[in-house]
């Protein structure tokens, strides 16, 4: 299936630990995903399931504890995991870039917006000084800044949230990556700027032909910006699909308690339903299924084996023991 | 009074922080001129973007900042009023030099109110010491209102308390960070309740938190309310969840109340533009709505409210505007059915 198809990014059993005094972490235990150029790949997932370790594995910038311990990672068919300092310099912000959560720390509070948009242009390009200024401008109009020139030798603390997140964003795609990062892109801002960003990204998508790994928390987001969803629990993927899979068809009893427990117009009146107990501890990784403690219908082989992916559909995975097999027995699936 | 049954009546509440500005200093109106009640048990959303002054609201009801005028009253009891009168239309009664005629200033000691009015914080990160014990944390409330007669029943009603929010005895001598962010909360609502209050404000109690364990604590914000007929002032930015636990919602937009409706109401027939374009803009989780719906997403950006807008403050983004929105602030109009809004054009 591979050949057939062209991908811009193959992630292939990916792992990926931080080693602190308290032992090995391992964050992200073998994640396999593939972008196509122009998609929209989105990873949700609750805090410490892994979602942006597995960002930063593929741009490489974890923090110092942390290393890529196993698998690949193939941009064009290449793995970028064997390439040295100065090839990941390369790759990082001319073919792939990366947005933040937070644009206020994101953006260095001493230089002048213009100054940042420009050494992220001159690092990355043969352009000289002028041709940058230009690009810059260019890049702040292109992402719906006003006054472009004057917003150019404005601090980030001059602008607005909204503001800041634009010129992150227009940083990023300065140098036209190949693949755009957003690791919760419009967490730290308000809704309808959050409208704002969203729309942006999916215009600027369409014009230059980039494609975006979408890291979040928000299904509201997941649901309205993705091709392609992975749902991620314990540093595995849990599930994944076209929107519709996972919000109409979920096959994993944690997609399936998330969707339960999120307010929507159709369960106003009622209570909603929790998942109980409360998010995995990396150190102590169950031997089973990782959401095996928190689940209601965990059977006894889900406590001694991790569960495989396996297909209910052409574009649909699950890794759950339960949903896979009831849709065996159904005579859905073949195993 | 004719109104006996509101707990909380808020009207005209002003709060304006002073901020140096070269050698003058001017004041950021954070709120201005925000009026409403809440009935005992009732659940009222606070919602708006962040810097709109809803956090402001709830901190200024609990006195926790000293309002800058209007009047709170509370359980009947004025606790605050800065003696400004108006009209019947809404409007400031003033002399003939343009100054408000002031009638009597009241200014209670809120220690006794303090009972009946808590708050449960959004970061239950930094809202718990860090160098207390959890029974410590709960029990300051009761050693600050000497709700105890001896150690015993102290231990007793934390150890009851603890189990209400769904604690274990044994987390009672351990310290805050020992715990989740879904527990933190769980004590921070604990706290709350010790002193058996009447009213809580809920500064965005669940926005620090993961989206499987916020479906529990909203689930025992109603539960409580079930159990202790408590009222609570919901405020956060995420529509859901607001939709979800309120009566009735209100709206806010930089320091004005733009409009207050029943929950189901607000949510069916928005009539604010600002509201409209909120509610439009939230991201809903499915993926068939997501595909069908119409974003109004505004332009720009919340004005400062340093430079405020004259007139309506929304005028500078919205679609309606008129002349008359630049010269006045439309007053907030029932459109019936307890809907109040606040637009000229609609």
């Amino acid at each position: 299936m591979s050949e057939k198809k062209d991908y811009i990014l193959e992630v292939k059993d990916l792992h990926t630990s931080f080693f602190t005094d308290a032992g090995e972490v391992c964050a992200v235990n073998g994640i396999s995903f593939t972008l196509e150029p122009g998609k929209t790949l989105g990873i949700v997932g609750e805090s410490g399931s892994g979602k942006s370790v597995t960002a930063y594995s593929v741009m490489q910038i974890l923090a110092e504890t942390g290393r890529i311990t196993g698998g690949e990672v193939l941009y064009k068919g290449q793995d970028i995991t064997k390439w040295d300092k100065r090839q990941m310099q390369g790759f990082r912000g001319s073919k792939c870039s990366i947005i933040f959560q937070d644009p206020m720390t994101s953006l260095n509070p001493v230089f002048s917006v213009g100054s940042q948009l420009k050494e992220a242009i001159l690092l990355h390009t043969n352009k000289n000084k002028a041709q940058a200024y230009d690009r810059a401008v260019e890049m702040l109009t292109l992402v719906g800044v006003n006054e472009p020139e004057s917003r150019m030798k404005q601090y980030p603390h001059e602008l607005s949230g909204g503001m800041r997140q634009r010129v992150m964003i227009a940083m990023a795609l300065a140098c036209e990556p190949d693949i755009l990062i957003a690791d919760e892109p419009t967490t730290a801002l308000d809704v309808t700027i959050q409208a704002q960003i969203l729309e942006l990204m999916k215009e600027l998508q369409e014009k230059l032909g980039m494609a975006i790994i979408m890291v979040t928390h928000d299904l509201g987001v997941i649901a309205s910006m993705c091709d392609e969803i992975l749902v991620m629990y314990g540093g595995r993927v849990c599930e994944r699909g076209t929107a519709d899979d996972i919000f109409y068809r979920s096959a994993h009893e944690y997609t399936k308690g998330l969707l339960r427990s999120i307010p929507k117009n159709d369960n106003l009146n009622e209570r909603l339903v929790p998942i109980g107990g409360t998010p995995i501890n990396l150190l102590q990784m169950p031997e089973g299924c990782a959401f095996c403690p928190r689940c209601e219908n965990a059977m006894k082989i889900c406590l001694t084996q991790k569960p495989e992916e396996l297909r209910v559909s052409e574009t649909h995975l699950a890794s759950c023991f339960m949903n896979v097999k009831e849709l065996m027995e159904s005579g859905e699936v073949n195993a | 009074m004719e109104k006996q049954n509101n707990l909380l009546e808020v009207s005209h509440l002003k709060q304006y922080f002073p901020v140096r500005k070269g050698l003058h200093k001017i004041p950021l109106k954070a709120v201005d001129d925000v009026s409403f009640t809440i009935r005992p048990g009732e659940t009222l959303g606070l919602v708006g973007e962040s810097g709109c002054g809803k956090t402001t609201v709830g901190r200024t009801l609990l006195r926790l900042y000293q309002p800058t005028g209007g009047r709170i009253v509370f359980d009947n009891e004025v606790l605050y009023d800065s003696g400004e009168q108006y009209d019947e239309n809404g409007k400031l009664i003033v002399d003939a030099d343009g100054k408000p005629v002031l009638g009597k200033k009241i200014d209670k000691d809120m220690l006794p109110y303090r009972k009946q009015m808590q708050m449960v914080f959004q970061d239950p990160y930094s809202s718990l010491n860090p160098r207390m014990t959890v029974e410590d944390i709960i029990g300051e409330p009761l050693d600050v209102h000497k709700l105890y007669s001896n150690r015993k029943e102290r231990r007793e009603k934390i150890l009851s308390l603890m189990e209400t929010v769904g604690l274990n005895a044994e987390h009672a001598m351990r310290y805050a960070h020992e715990f989740s962010g879904g527990q933190r909360q769980r004590i921070g609502i604990a706290r709350a309740l010790a002193v058996n209050p009447k009213f809580i404000v809920c500064d965005e109690p669940v926005s620090a938190l993961d989206v499987s364990i916020q479906a529990q604590v909203v689930n025992m914000f109603e539960e409580l309310q079930d159990k202790l007929g408590v009222a609570y002032l919901f405020i956060a930015h995420d529509l859901l969840v607001v939709h979800h636990i309120s009566d009735r919602i209100a709206v806010m937009y930089l320091g004005k109340v733009v409009e207050i409706a029943d929950a189901d109401e607000l949510n069916a027939n928005p009539v604010h533009p600002y509201t409209l374009s909120l509610l439009s803009a939230v991201p809903i989780p499915d993926p068939e709505t997501a595909r069908k719906s119409q974003r109004i997403v505004l332009e720009g950006d919340v004005p400062s409210p340093l430079k405020m807008p004259s007139g309506c403050p929304f005028r500078t983004r919205c679609r309606y505007a008129t002349e008359q929105c630049a010269a006045e602030m439309p007053p907030l109009k029932d459109r019936g059915n307890g809907h109040f809004c606040a637009c000229w054009n609609k």
